[in-house]
């Protein structure tokens, strides 16, 4: 990473630009620009140049069945996701309600998620940030166990995509209705080592990750996560807003408006006007009733406690879930019992059907107008990422007055700390996050 | 092929261990994931290349020149088109990874559509959005060394063909059609059995025949093979397939067109059948 400076010829005399070109270790391209004049800061625009795929239009015209396969390509890191978000809000317009198995089969792919993603960010993203190197590879080379349990657990999570997707990246069998292919009880079975391992080490990441130097900051946060009456949310909820609403997923759009902002390729995001939060953190403050004993009484054992209002907490709120993701996914394997059919037959209809889920980073919308013929006429999807940013410009905004006396280099660097926070997944919303200040001399 | 070698040749005799650069254009990150999923393997590359520019999992950004450079995405960008060529005068060696790089990808299904519409469809204030007409693969801006398929790339196919680069061994992709590896495995034929529009006649092995494995049609995110007669360049016969959708599997017109515009349908051969039965609509 590199510090520039220069004189912009249209700036103002008297004021220089810090760039940064390139933020390392988040998903995806993007960039930062703060403004700041006689020591106050102007303006904070996290501008994402990420260059727009349009999935939206071009899913129009598309035949429901093929939407799976379409909305994964919108993120390498959390396909799942979006094929869940997908199938429950097109099975919503057909009439179709997923249960028993086939449900908790679900449930289970998206576990698998969960730990493949979250431990990709707590181990090879953000641990470096906190133990002070460059990348996951470079920690490798003091703290080889460290890295190596890091990738074990990741390659858990990869393991059970595999077996119910086929492959971990952009995985096939999901489908409307449930699945094209069931696993066997016995593959199932030859998952539960590896995972009881890395359940083990989950435990492990969260007193280490506990353990980290954080800075003390704490934004006065609206956390906005789903809620399940009896589980901890992944497919389905309603979605609570915190200390002040709870409503439908079919709601959303009442509640939740997004606009654009000139400097970006991804649209932002409000709740009633202001800006909020989803994730990881925002899903365990508002789920605290919702995690097991056991995984709470780990969390609790670290002497932190709930809610958690610090966003550099957010490595510990990943890591619990990661703990979560592990040991409901050893429950959903122990009471696995072989589905009569992979998907029941599927009548098409018209209308209009919308869903959201938790996504690793936050909770994820898709509304669908299909046609009588199954032919997608509209679609609208609000990824977590384009939630959180406006939330993250508001946080540099509050954070960066502490670090205007340091060096250009040390401050780029401190808000790139931040921007980590949010394990921001730019494909999404749509990557590098290039960091620019520019500020009176 | 040959002065390729010779790059590699000359990458291999140098003292230091080679230079790798990852860059990334319009994409998911899929593949460039695919390369933190080589998990235990990871460490070991990390050993024997330097990983030199890979943002997306380093701070460490050595510049230029880089021994063998892997790109994600697709050009969709002004500023893209540029920085391809820059990474270009950079690279010894320029393998593409994934559908997007090598084809165009997904977001290349806009290359039959009205941006402008797209952007509305998309943005309340299009004016805003950056944005070239089409999604083009690299190949269409640079010369390009190496073309690795799929979407996402195979690992293992990309760890072979990165120790092959090591050893100086000269790298051999199988270009067959997936449905070779399928019978190997001993799927049954989901397009015999079940009716189902299978890709796998006219797609490029490397998966592993995940999806007939997963009792699904494959959707042909491999690319086209090369055709039946093996390495002469011929394209597949996406024509005598594209028959059997329509009066075997009893698809329409529009859906034999869905079938081909897909992952890979700005792929030539994919793209001239999807075409030819638009025609047809």
């Amino acid at each position: 990473m590199k510090g520039q400076e220069g004189n912009n010829p249209d700036q103002e005399k008297n004021t220089r630009t810090i760039a940064v070109n390139t933020i390392a270790r988040v998903e995806g391209e993007g960039a930062l620009r703060v403004t700041v004049k006689d020591g106050a800061i102007q303006d904070v625009e996290l501008r994402i140049f990420e260059p727009p795929r349009f999935f939206e239009a071009f899913l129009e015209g598309r035949r429901y069945d093929e939407v799976p396969d379409i909305v994964a390509r919108i993120c390498g890191i959390c396909p799942v996701a979006y094929q869940m978000s997908a199938v429950h809000a097109l099975e919503q317009i057909f009439g179709l309600r997923v249960e028993g198995p086939l449900r908790d089969l679900r449930r289970l792919l998206y576990c698998g998620e969960w730990i493949e993603s979250h431990a990709l960010h707590v181990y090879l993203l953000q641990a470096p940030d906190f133990l002070g190197y460059e990348s996951g590879l470079a920690m490798a080379k003091d703290h080889a166990s460290l890295v190596e349990r890091g990738l074990r657990i990741k390659k858990a999570g990869n393991a059970i995509m595999t077996l119910l997707g086929g492959r971990s990246v952009h995985p096939v069998s999901a489908k409307i209705g449930g699945f094209s292919r069931l696993p066997r009880r016995q593959e199932l079975d030859e998952l539960k080592d590896e995972l009881a391992w890395a359940r083990d080490a989950a435990i492990e990441t969260i007193r280490w990750v506990a353990k980290f130097d954080f800075p003390e900051f704490a934004p006065n946060y609206t956390f906005v996560a789903l809620h399940h009456p009896d589980e901890y949310p992944l497919n389905e909820g309603r979605i609570v807003v915190s200390g002040d609403m709870d409503i439908p997923v079919d709601e959303f759009e009442q509640y939740f408006t997004e606009h654009q902002v000139p400097y970006s390729n991804a649209l932002h995001c409000t709740v009633q006007g202001a800006s909020y939060l989803v994730g990881p953190l925002a899903r365990v403050n508002v789920n605290a009733d919702r995690l097991p004993p056991a995984v709470r009484h780990v969390f609790d054992e670290t002497g932190l406690s709930l809610p958690l209002t610090n966003p550099f907490h957010g490595i510990v709120a990943r890591s619990v879930e990661i703990l979560y993701a592990l040991e409901e996914s050893l429950r959903l394997i122990d009471r696995y019992e072989l589905p009569s059919v992979p998907s029941p037959p599927v009548t098409v209809k018209a209308g209009v059907g919308m869903a959201c889920t938790e996504a690793p980073r936050g909770i994820l919308y898709h509304r669908y107008q299909v046609d009588s013929e199954g032919v997608i006429r509209k679609a609208k999807i609000v990824p977590p990422t384009s939630q959180n940013q406006g939330r993250i410009e508001e946080d540099l905004r509050l954070f960066i007055p502490r670090i205007l006396d340091r060096s250009n280099e040390e401050a780029s660097l401190a808000c790139e700390r931040v921007i980590r926070c949010y394990d921001p997944c730019i494909s999404c919303a749509t990557h590098f996050l290039k960091l620019e200040i520019q500020r009176d001399l | 092929m040959s002065d390729q070698l010779v790059r590699c040749e000359e990458a291999r005799r140098k003292p230091a261990r080679p230079k790798l650069g990852v860059f990334k254009f319009a994409s998911c990150d899929g593949c460039q994931l695919s390369i933190l999923n080589l998990e235990e393997d990871l460490l070991l590359l990390g050993q024997v290349l330097d990983i030199a520019y890979f943002p997306e999992a380093s701070s460490r950004m050595v510049a230029g020149p880089y021994d063998l450079a892997l790109v994600e995405g697709s050009v969709t960008t002004a500023e893209d088109a540029q920085r391809i060529q820059s990474v270009r005068e950079q690279a010894k060696v320029l393998m593409t990874i994934g559908a997007c790089a090598t084809a165009g990808g997904i977001q290349a299904l806009r290359n039959w559509t009205d941006v402008e519409l797209l952007k509305r469809t998309v943005y309340p204030s299009p004016q805003y959005i950056q944005s070239l007409y089409t999604s083009t693969p690299i190949s269409g801006h640079v010369k390009v060394d190496m073309e690795l398929w799929g979407c996402p790339i195979d690992k293992g196919q990309l760890l072979r063909v990165i120790t092959d680069l090591l050893a100086g061994v000269q790298v051999r992709l199988s270009s067959d059609s997936l449905c070779l590896d399928c019978k190997r495995r001993g799927n049954v034929c989901v397009m015999v059995a079940k009716a189902l529009p299978c890709m796998g006649p006219v797609t490029r092995t490397g998966c592993g025949a995940i999806c007939p494995s997963m009792g699904r049609d494959c959707y042909g995110c491999f690319g086209p093979t090369d055709g039946a007669l093996k390495g002469s360049g011929y394209p597949p016969n996406t024509a005598s397939l594209a028959n059997h959708f329509h009066g075997e599997c009893g698809l329409i017109p529009v859906d034999v067109v869905r079938k081909f515009r897909g992952i890979s349908g700005n792929a030539e051969s994919f793209k001239r059948e999807g075409d030819k039965w638009d025609m047809k609509k």
